[in-house]
């Protein structure tokens, strides 16, 4: 008997479907409603869609926030710093489009519950960085999950897609995807008219160096499988910005994006020896890179070549200085 | 970091199953009682610990960065919009933090086919939902002139 003959095969119409339930497919499947008042609109996430995706502990910021409605910001301000911090591998209008519609995404959530720290003078939303506003985030998702609920004909938790299926009269069509149940094993074929890639990145392809029980782990989330990738790379879809890649490692005795902790909290890092260490790369970067290290901000790239440099040199490891960070109890209750 | 149950206090509901992104919270067929089956993809996101109604989850220190002896709690009241952590260290210190997690009723977020439609023109457009309104700017959505862009760095 064989493995899958138990299992039964489960065949699933829809008008629309959208792969993946994280933030961008709760947001997929929200906007498909917004037009498509009739269509039949379906989500399937591999596990549930009311904490799932890299948003499933919560978040403290939002990272991209224009503030259009204050001019702080303009989309082509955004597409040049962009530019400048990877170098120039950036598709711009990709870059401008986002930038131009995350301000109106980012008023929803507020207009749904999600709390948004203002600056008290301002009356603004308070910002962490010159793109970032501070959040009580804890339940970012399960609010985002509640409107795309409401607005999808079904959910499907617990299936992991793992093949586009390719229509077979009309060439270069997808026509729907299959997919198993990661609890029961049954199988899954969903046909739709239009198909929503809207997976995950990829975790551990590159390990950072971190020991013991941290060992070669991110603070990404570790169930990131590259569905985003693999499922259009099969069916030979072009993908694009796969220049950059970013590996999160974990920093001791603690856990996250370390944004918040540079950029509100104002740490910064040392080498073991709790000297400065960036200035001392700045000839040998340039040599490489030529004017880009001047600006600023100075790339993000640069300043972690700066850190495997001093690294190499035997200097590490790099350290972040936190002790200045916490004297004032809000930022405290902001660093925790 | 990764999650534990203490035995005495689970009674196999199956919350922390049914919400862990990473499917390891499983139901120990023998002893009917949760555990985790591979603590090194638990991302220690504490979404099972928040789901328990019984409080019968914790999460642990990793054993070589954080002292013995410390616990971080945390209670989630959706009812209330509040978020609790209490974290313990092993002198006796204690920090207690709350925030809020919404500012409305949940369930309250209406389905964008509740709204009035589209009109056609909005079809035609570049417009996202609820757009141009929700940029709360005057005018319409910025569109990308060529011109504008190439002006160097910041």
């Amino acid at each position: 008997m064989g493995l899958f003959s138990r299992k039964k095969t489960h065949f699933v119409d829809a008008d629309v479907l959208v792969i993946g339930g994280g933030m961008a497919g709760c947001g997929a499947t929200y906007e498909a409603r917004h037009w498509g008042r009739d269509l039949k609109i379906v989500c399937v996430e591999k596990a549930n869609i009311e904490r799932s995706g890299a948003v499933a502990q919560g978040l403290y910021a939002i990272n991209c926030y224009m503030g259009m409605q204050w001019d702080e910001n303009q989309p082509e301000d955004h597409v040049r710093y962009a530019r400048n911090d990877l170098m120039g591998l950036v598709r711009e209008d990709l870059g401008y489009d986002i930038a131009r519609h995350v301000d109106a995404t980012v008023h929803k959530f507020e207009e749904w519950g999600l709390p948004i720290m203002r600056d008290p003078k301002t009356g603004r939303y308070q910002r962490e960085g010159k793109w970032q506003i501070m959040i009580h985030g804890e339940s970012y998702k399960p609010i985002v999950a509640e409107a795309a609920r409401k607005a999808a004909t079904e959910v499907y938790n617990r299936i992991m897609v793992t093949h586009l299926l390719m229509d077979t009269k009309k060439k270069k069509r997808v026509a729907g995807a299959v997919g198993f149940n990661v609890r029961t094993g049954d199988f899954y074929v969903f046909r739709a008219k239009a198909v929503i890639v809207a997976a995950g990145g990829a975790s551990h392809i590159y390990k950072p160096r971190s020991v013991g029980e941290g060992m070669g782990r991110t603070w990404y989330a570790p169930w990131s499988s590259a569905s985003a990738y693999a499922l259009p790379i099969e069916v030979g879809a072009k993908m694009t910005q796969m220049e950059n890649r970013i590996v999160l490692t974990r920093f001791k005795d603690g856990y996250g994006p370390v944004g918040a902790y540079f950029l509100h909290l104002k740490t910064y890092t040392q080498n073991a020896y709790g000297e400065e260490y960036e200035s001392r790369w700045y000839e040998n970067t340039k040599a490489l890179v030529g004017d880009y290290v001047d600006r600023h901000p100075v790339p993000t790239c640069l300043r972690n070549h700066a850190f495997l440099e001093e690294v190499k040199a035997g200097r590490g490891p790099i350290r972040m200085v936190t002790k200045e960070a916490f004297q004032d109890p809000h930022k405290e209750t902001v660093g925790w | 970091m990764p999650t534990f149950v203490y035995m005495t206090r689970c009674d196999g509901c199956g919350h922390c199953v049914d919400i862990c992104p990473s499917d390891i919270m499983h139901i120990d067929k023998t002893y009917r009682r949760a555990f985790n089956i591979e603590p090194n993809m638990c991302w220690e996101c504490y979404s099972c610990v928040k789901a328990c109604p019984q409080n019968a989850i914790d999460v642990r220190g990793y054993a070589d960065f954080a002292p013995l002896g410390h616990s971080v709690r945390v209670l989630r009241e959706p009812e209330k919009g509040t978020i609790s952590w209490k974290v313990k260290f092993r002198n006796g210190h204690e920090k207690d933090f709350v925030s809020p997690i919404r500012t409305t009723d949940w369930g309250s977020i209406p389905s964008p086919a509740e709204l009035p439609p589209p009109s056609e023109e909005d079809f035609k457009s570049q417009i996202l939902a609820h757009e141009p309104d929700a940029l709360n700017i005057k005018g319409s959505l910025p569109v990308l002139a060529r011109d504008r862009l190439k002006k160097g760095v910041i």
